[in-house]
């Protein structure tokens, strides 16, 4: 195995790609930041779809609440990341759909879990600071092999999953009375697209951590709703973004030493910004503009 | 020979739905009792009444998302089970998000393959088959517009050509009028009775007023304070039957263009216009 040599920027673009992929620890980054990017792609899309971002932002705070909790047990924090998350998906998704599109109840719950999770790392003595600051903010520079292995296998699991509910889970989103009475399973609907969300926002985590989730699970997705109006066309723009911003991200992380999330979160967030001014000037009717006079309302 | 005009006679004999001292309710609260009433294939058939008589309720019966308290129901000549493929069901609605930036022609074909299982994309057959019935509600110019960019009256369009695409024989239109201006509603009506008559479907409509939909009805039903009177409009929709129901004076009033109000149970249905 070759050292890799410390190189600094070159406008070789190439190269400076296989000096940072000669280093492990970004490999593992670049690994597990690719596998959770096509995975926030595709499950943000029905979270934007069934407008539960709010959900989805408070499991990765039930999330914290059990990674802490992991953390002071000696336990992985991703395993009480995984507890936490798909306990509080179970749990909304029984409650249903309508009660999870309540933010003052989501609100409640997803303030709490934040402090337990306070609490939490406060009783672990060693490495206050930084144990907190890696799962409020992520730490894709530090994931393991094993949990790049891991990563991959609720990847695959995710895929699959999402492809068998697609259709379902589609007509359920947009259309949950006609669904009902055609005599789809909601409950089991409702708590499966909840836990595929919980297991996806705990790995999610590992790479911009609990309060920067929206930038992967749902401004990607967000995006890519105003390109297409097929949902399997929009849910591939949205893999597509979720992985630039991820790839791009960690790149330029390398190079400048700056937190890889806030690049990831800062990408994102420039290609939604991006995408509604392109819409905005080539959408032909402007709130600007004055309609033509076609109906007498 | 004699068989074959056995199943001649027993189709022409058959009704597509039919209840027997039907009582309704959630537990042990009765909304109505004492439902009798049949409906043929192609009969289009609107349910009028106060709100919270127990219109939607019916539906949810029909549709087999609700028990019968009492009495029998059949629908299709079976007991009325959920996901009945024959059924074609537009709720009464909920807006969509003006967000949903979903092309119509998706949630179309989504009522005819929606609950299949898999990421198999949408075949060339299922297109057609969503073309024809936004077709066939006048919406084909709809197909590739937003969801959430129609007005009221193009997303009830499309709500009928999703409840329509998988060729129902019984169609439940819960309140398809509410929230449409007076052109809307009479463009929505006619192209319900173009339905019916074309496809030879059943058609039952919830509405509030009960005048636009006279020319076309061929029976009305009429649910208030627990009871439900049923038949051709001209027979219901009169003050002897209605305060005989009712056992209290209920007035049918007619204006000269037939425009009907109906006044003494509760509120009043039917605007004079």
């Amino acid at each position: 195995m070759s050292i890799c040599p410390i190189q600094p920027f070159s406008p070789n673009i190439i190269s400076d790609v296989q000096n940072m992929g000669c280093f492990e620890f970004m490999q593992h980054a670049i690994e597990a930041g690719t596998l959770t990017a096509i995975i926030a792609g595709i499950t943000g899309y029905f979270v934007v779809l069934r407008r539960s971002a709010f959900t989805a932002h408070a499991f990765s705070e039930i999330g914290f609440a059990g990674a802490a909790g992991a953390v002071v047990l000696g336990i992985a924090p991703l395993a009480g990341l995984l507890a936490g998350s798909i306990l509080g998906g179970v749990a909304i998704a029984i409650l249903g759909r309508r009660v999870s599109n309540r933010d003052t109840q989501v609100g409640i719950v997803l303030a709490f879990s934040l402090g337990l999770g306070l609490l939490f790392i406060n009783l672990y003595r060693g490495g206050y600071a930084t144990a907190t600051y890696s799962i409020l903010f992520g730490e894709i520079i530090g994931v393991s092999s094993w949990e790049v292995n891991l990563t991959a296998v609720a990847g695959v699991c995710i895929v699959v999953a999402m492809g068998v509910l697609y259709r379902p889970l589609l007509f359920a989103s947009l259309d949950e009375d006609v669904a009902e009475a055609k005599g789809m399973p909601m409950l089991f609907l409702g708590t499966a697209f909840m836990l595929v969300v919980a297991v996806t926002v705990s790995f999610a985590v590992q790479v911009t951590g609990v309060l920067l989730i929206f930038s992967l699970m749902v401004t990607p997705a967000a995006a890519s709703q105003y390109l297409s109006k097929r949902p399997n066309r929009v849910i591939a723009i949205s893999v597509a973004l979720a992985l630039l911003a991820t790839w791009i991200g960690l790149f330029v992380s390398f190079y400048t030493n700056y937190p890889v999330s806030f690049f990831i979160t800062a990408f994102a967030f420039g290609a939604y910004l991006l995408v509604r001014l392109v819409h905005w000037v080539a959408s032909p009717q402007k709130p600007a503009t004055p309609a033509p006079a076609t109906s007498p309302r | 020979m004699e068989k074959l005009n056995r199943v001649v006679v027993s189709r022409t004999n058959s009704q597509l739905i039919e209840a027997r001292n039907l009582t309704a309710g959630y537990g042990e609260k009765v909304v109505w009792r004492d439902g009798n009433f049949s409906f043929g294939p192609g009969e289009f058939v609107a349910i009028i009444g106060p709100n919270g008589a127990g219109k939607t309720t019916l539906f949810r019966m029909l549709l087999g998302l609700q028990h019968p308290v009492a009495g029998s129901l059949s629908v299709l000549g079976g007991p009325p089970k959920r996901g009945n493929p024959r059924i074609g069901y537009v709720p009464q609605r909920h807006l969509i998000d003006s967000e949903t930036n979903v092309e119509c022609l998706e949630l179309v074909r989504l009522g005819l393959s929606g609950k299949r299982w898999g990421f198999n994309p949408f075949s060339a057959g299922e297109r057609d088959s969503a073309l024809v019935a936004l077709e066939s509600v006048s919406a084909i110019e709809l197909a590739h517009r937003p969801l959430g960019a129609l007005s009221g009256g193009e997303l009830q369009r499309i709500f009928l050509a999703e409840a329509l695409v998988s060729n129902p024989d019984l169609l439940l239109l819960d309140e398809p009028l509410s929230n449409l201006d007076l052109k809307r509603e009479t463009d929505l009506l006619h192209l319900v009775n173009d339905v019916v008559r074309k496809r030879h479907v059943t058609a039952l409509l919830i509405a509030h007023n009960i005048n636009p939909l006279l020319p076309h009805l061929d029976k009305v039903m009429y649910i208030a304070n627990g009871k439900i009177a049923t038949g051709k409009p001209g027979e219901v929709l009169t003050s002897e039957s209605l305060t005989a129901l009712y056992d209290v004076q209920v007035e049918v009033l007619r204006d000269p263009h037939g425009n009907v109000a109906i006044i003494g149970v509760e509120e009043h249905h039917g605007d004079m216009r």
